[in-house]
């Protein structure tokens, strides 16, 4: 299985690259652009009997290194091996 | 005494260091790797600057669960003294010895520049030799150095006095201007609830003597070289 980690600083967190990247693409004329928020995306293969045991321990991965909870929020999501094409 | 200078694959302060430890104030060196299993009988120990093992995920996120740093944690737990400067203090927050965390500087930009520190402590085994409120001049070299703590614990820092060091202008205003990095409250440096621990960005060993512009970061060293011997006596 892969684990699909996205994550991204909370939004109490001063995120002065999300702001750059917003000032840039109004730079680039794209003004509908409200807020940007640059975060880590990480993939994590992994074997385990069913979606919920890799559920429980991609959470712990999470809560142990992944991201840290002062500064940090995330989320995930399971896909089977061979689901999806590259 | 005995100081133990940490050394994780990628610091890079380690030698400067120690070189105050044994070359400016004569006292006893070991450095101590990361895989080591023990402390070698250190009286204090530093977690110098870098980018140990290479900051990947987040800096400090891979060192705290270097072997050594199971010991270090005991230590502290002790009462021991540890003290964390720039990735040192970075590692101490993801280790959980300290509170908060540091982000990336709101300038994005990397600070390598000299900066006035307001010691809110000088009553700790790191700061008995300043003035009070002194306004030292120590070294700021980091990019990802802006602290940052929820409300709740920011409060509660403020509240048991465990802001140590603040971002300063030369007649010791604490003011946006004299902040390098976004740091919130301009917390430069902060210590534990029971005052043994210390974390800060500013780098001490880089002002400890007359030919580097400035001595203002040995008094730090002679602090803790003055609590130990205290310590001894009692």
């Amino acid at each position: 299985m892969i684990a699909k980690v996205i994550v991204t600083p909370k939004p109490v967190v001063n995120d002065p690259q999300g702001n750059t990247v917003k000032q840039g693409l109004a730079s680039l004329g794209f003004r509908e652009v409200s807020d940007v928020r640059v975060g880590k995306y990480i993939e994590v293969s992994l074997d385990a009997p069913s979606e919920h045991e890799a559920r429980q321990r991609v959470e712990a991965m999470c809560q142990q290194l992944l991201a840290n909870h002062v500064i940090e929020d995330f989320h995930f999501e399971i896909e089977h091996e061979g689901r999806h094409q590259r | 005494m005995k100081f133990g200078v940490l050394v994780f694959p990628g610091t890079w302060s380690d030698r400067d260091c120690g070189w105050v430890v044994d070359q400016v104030l004569g006292e006893q060196l070991t450095y101590l790797w990361h895989k080591d299993a023990d402390l070698k009988g250190c009286d204090c120990v530093i977690l110098p600057g870098g980018f140990a093992y290479g900051d990947y995920l987040r800096t400090g996120a891979i060192a705290r669960f270097a072997p050594v740093m199971e010991k270090v944690g005991e230590f502290a737990d002790r009462g021991g003294l540890v003290w964390g400067i720039c990735n040192g203090f970075q590692i101490l927050c993801e280790a959980g010895l300290l509170p908060g965390a540091l982000i990336r500087n709101a300038s994005l930009e990397f600070r390598c520049q000299w900066t006035n520190l307001m010691v809110d402590r000088n009553d700790l085994p790191y700061t008995s030799q300043c003035a009070e409120r002194e306004v030292i001049r120590v070294p700021i070299s980091h990019g990802e150095g802006s602290y940052f703590a929820d409300p709740a614990t920011l409060s509660r820092l403020e509240q048991n006095g465990q802001v140590v060091f603040r971002y300063c202008d030369a007649d010791g205003r604490v003011t946006p201007g004299a902040n390098p990095n976004g740091s919130l409250h301009n917390i430069a440096g902060i210590v534990n609830k029971r005052g043994n621990v210390l974390g800060m960005m500013p780098h001490p060993e880089r002002c400890s003597e007359p030919e580097l512009g400035g001595t203002d970061g040995l008094k730090l060293f002679r602090s803790v070289v003055e609590s130990a011997t205290r310590a001894l006596v009692s």
